[in-house]
């Protein structure tokens, strides 16, 4: 099972912080992750796929292209804000 | 040296502490930035933070290392808040501890420019019947941008 995270305006958007999703052959990388994502949720797939929102493989920042495979925490992470 | 706390945290006895390890030091800054009570004429509760736990860290040490490559410090410390923040109450505390002013009070500056832009920090304002997520400042990113022009 892959981890998702997501953080701040997205945690809400998505139901929650965390879920474990059994990640399907077709999806190699994140780019193919949030495909599969706004197939499920149009809403959370449209957030995620901002221009804006960075990610994180294994606790690490990461492009789109980066492979995933199901042992790994992949977290969404809108713009930080100023506040 | 970096912390994030979970719960209140008292700036002033932070800094005795910090300056008290940096004896030698000719300078010492701090900057402490606290929830404003009013945000667009409305009466503001709380701040929440949301973080990554040790992504956040990470982007902080980041951003310290960046300060101490570019300018001659002795210390660095920095304090910054999670979770539940009240009005009132203290969200981040910087100190910089150098030889003379100048290093101290740039440093300062960027710290501050990059933990607002740069750490891995989503605030949500609650408001009086009313919660929102804060967006990044334009404001922001222009503080940011001054120490990329030189």
């Amino acid at each position: 099972m892959a981890r998702l995270l997501f953080f701040g305006k997205l945690a809400d958007l998505a139901g929650g912080r965390s879920h474990e999703i059994e990640l399907s052959e077709d999806v190699g990388s994140v780019a193919d992750l949030i495909i599969a994502l706004s197939a499920k949720d149009a809403a959370l797939g449209e957030a995620v796929s901002h221009a804006s929102v960075k990610f994180a493989v294994n606790e690490k920042i990461a492009p789109a292209a980066t492979a995933i495979n199901n042992t790994d925490e992949i977290a969404f992470l809108p713009p930080v804000s100023g506040g | 040296m970096i912390r994030l706390a979970d719960r209140k945290f008292e700036p002033v006895a932070e800094l005795t502490k910090f300056e008290k390890a940096n004896i030698g030091a000719g300078a010492i800054v701090s900057f402490v930035g606290k929830v404003r009570g009013e945000a667009d004429g409305k009466k503001v509760k709380a701040l929440h933070l949301d973080h990554y736990p040790g992504v956040t860290e990470q982007s902080i040490n980041d951003i310290a290392q960046q300060a101490s490559a570019r300018w001659a410090i002795d210390d660095a410390l920095i304090i910054h808040r999670t979770g539940e923040v009240l009005a009132g109450e203290p969200i981040v505390l910087v100190c910089v501890a150098s030889a003379h002013r100048r290093p101290a009070f740039e440093a300062a500056d960027f710290l501050m420019d990059y933990l607002k832009t740069e750490a891995l920090f989503w605030k949500k304002e609650r408001l009086e019947g009313q919660e929102r997520w804060i967006e990044p400042r334009e404001d922001d990113y222009n503080d940011a941008a001054r120490w990329r022009k030189e």
